[in-house]
């Protein structure tokens, strides 16, 4: 009696055991078919000049070429805004602001729930402040600070993740040596929290480079044939050249929207795995 | 040490100022929120002007950009969480089996292995799932469910709630790691299996931090935009028939940006006032979970 108990529990942990293995690895299967899915669809179309040539009409001649640098543009503009702002804010509630008071708390529930707040909110947002309000229209500038905002929560918080992680000893012995609290930030804190907060910027950078919603509600062009050349010019990014492809019903244009995709991957896989570096030799380094 | 005073004056204003400006970083968030709030509620206002919020909250058509105008939400709504409510079917018992095997059964190396890989599927960006959505688990789905038109909620919802599931899954393993090793071991004590452990004492225990999980999804789930926007299709209607097309507030908000409507026009307003409907249903959601959350520390401190 107690024996066939005893087997039927362990019969069912084992059935557990391998239901539970299926939805771990189910994610897995899932991006391994995606991936190939694409690979199959877009790789043959991948050629130097679906690189370098502007959207075109006829699929056969269009390309990439003012994605990938709205892209590049985008990229950049977005991080010469989030890195400081965000790193600001992370240096002061960990560093200035140890003794919490209401304004501090109200603060980080306030990023908190900013992490959570749909993109499409943030282009809304956009739109309302910098193309309409501030006049910036649908441009470079106004779509870099509107995903600057968007990853702010992100880069704080892995900002202040990894100035929590310096130990205290290092901050007392620069205040023994006569260093102010801002020199004691600059040249000891910082430097060594360096690649942690590196590692959450490039993760916000690679969020940003996925994102569209906000950029099609601020107004990005769908049809972009030219480059721009000053941060107020119209733009388009590679996530929107993909959804324009994506909502053509020739066939053709889903080859080309395939090959984009294999291109964002690859951008954003890069960064993700200079990130993954990073983490890594930060963690290394971590033995004081 | 002897500083003469003028340094340490000097010393004092830029240590002061230097914190002033960090605290302006730190602040931003707050006019973030402000902003965002004023943008929504100032052309929401302009839009209660032209549209009754009895219309607005009853009416079952949403016809803006026609000429017979109707401005009911309802349409919307049902598409919005019709899409939510499949994402979630997924992703509930997926991201918690999931995070069972992670966090009871599989092996340090299985977990370091298999975590890192969760991570880029998260990272994966949702234009990419739209394609996906529209041009392989649709087609796919069409051979199995016969009806399924080509822009359904269906195919969309299901990759949106394996999208959803590494957050799920990583939430609640982090609940369930929390759960104290006495529990745990006082089961085992009593000569349990690690699916008794799993299903009677940690679960349980870590449930608020699960449910806080389940609640974050689906806040997640109904500001998604792009697979919806791709893979449902642009008709707002009032059903809960998952392989027909419907329209998302999100993706209703793409498809009015993309045309091009002049700052003003009631078109314009719309997605504002939808916008507000949105942001007001996943700060209640965000609020609902964080509290979930809390209560969940608070038992184990």
């Amino acid at each position: 009696m107690r024996a066939a108990l005893i087997l039927r529990n362990k019969r069912r942990d084992r059935i557990f055991k391998v239901v539970a293995l299926l939805s771990a690895i189910l994610g897995l299967v899932f991006l391994a078919t995606l991936v190939i899915d694409l690979l199959y669809d877009g790789l043959g179309r991948i050629n130097w000049s679906f690189l370098t040539s502007f959207p075109s009409r006829r699929p056969e001649r269009a390309g990439i070429l003012s994605a990938i640098v709205g892209t590049l543009y985008i990229m950049g503009l977005t991080a010469l805004f989030g890195f400081p702002l965000g790193v600001g804010a992370g240096i002061y509630l960990e560093e200035y602001s140890r003794r919490k008071n209401w304004l501090t708390r109200l603060i980080e529930i306030n990023i908190a729930n900013l992490a959570g707040v749909p993109s499409i909110i943030y282009g809304l947002l956009g739109l309302g402040v910098f193309v309409r309000a501030l006049n910036l229209e649908r441009s470079l500038i106004s779509g870099a600070l509107t995903l600057a905002l968007l990853v702010l929560p992100i880069i704080i918080i892995a900002s202040r993740e990894a100035l929590k992680a310096i130990p205290f000893t290092i901050r007392e012995a620069s205040y023994a040596l006569g260093a102010t609290k801002w020199q004691t930030i600059f040249y000891q804190v910082l430097p060594a929290a360096l690649p942690g907060i590196l590692t959450g910027v490039i993760l916000a950078l690679s969020r940003a480079i996925g994102e569209t919603a906000p950029l099609i509600t601020i107004g990005a062009l769908t049809y972009i044939a030219f480059l721009p050349e000053s941060i107020f010019d119209p733009f388009t990014v590679l996530p929107i050249q993909v959804f324009n492809w994506v909502s053509r019903p020739q066939q053709a244009f889903a080859v080309n929207a395939a090959a984009a995709i294999i291109v964002l991957l690859a951008i954003t896989l890069i960064l993700n795995s200079v990130a993954i570096y990073l983490r890594y030799r930060f963690q290394r380094r971590l033995k004081w | 040490m002897n500083l003469n005073p003028s340094i340490r004056l000097k010393r004092r204003i830029s240590e002061g100022s230097i914190k002033g400006v960090l605290f302006l970083c730190a602040a931003l968030s707050i006019f973030t929120t402000v902003g965002i709030i004023a943008v929504l509620f100032f052309e929401t206002v302009e839009f209660f002007k032209e549209v009754s919020i009895l219309d607005f909250l009853t009416d079952t058509q949403w016809t803006p950009l026609f000429v017979d105008k109707h401005f009911g939400i309802l349409p919307l709504l049902s598409g919005t969480f019709l899409v939510a409510f499949i994402a979630m079917c997924v992703a509930m018992p997926l991201g918690v089996l999931s995070a069972i095997y992670l966090n009871e059964y599989a092996s340090v190396r299985f977990r370091t292995a298999v975590k890192p890989l969760l991570e880029i599927l998260a990272g994966v960006p949702t234009v990419v799932y739209g394609y996906f959505a529209l041009l392989f688990v649709t087609p796919l789905l069409q051979k199995i469910v016969p009806g399924l038109s080509g822009f359904n909620a269906l195919g969309p919802g299901i990759v949106m709630g394996i999208m959803i599931i590494p957050m799920i899954s990583s939430l609640s393993e982090d609940a369930m790691s929390a759960v104290p090793r006495d529990l745990r071991e006082g089961a085992y004590a009593l000569g349990a299996t690690r699916f008794q452990v799993a299903a009677k004492v940690v679960v349980p225990a870590a449930l608020s931090g699960i449910m806080s999980s389940f609640v974050l999804a689906i806040s997640r789930a109904i500001g998604e935009t792009m697979i919806v926007t791709i893979a449902s299709g642009q008709q707002p209607r009032l059903t809960i028939n998952p392989l027909v097309p419907i329209e998302t507030i999100t993706a209703y908000i793409v498809q009015v940006s993309l045309g091009d409507t002049p700052a003003g026009s009631i078109e314009y307003k719309t997605i504002f006032a939808v916008g507000m409907t949105l942001f007001i249903f996943t700060l209640v959601l965000n609020i609902f979970s964080h509290w979930l959350k809390e209560r969940f520390r608070e038992e184990y401190k």
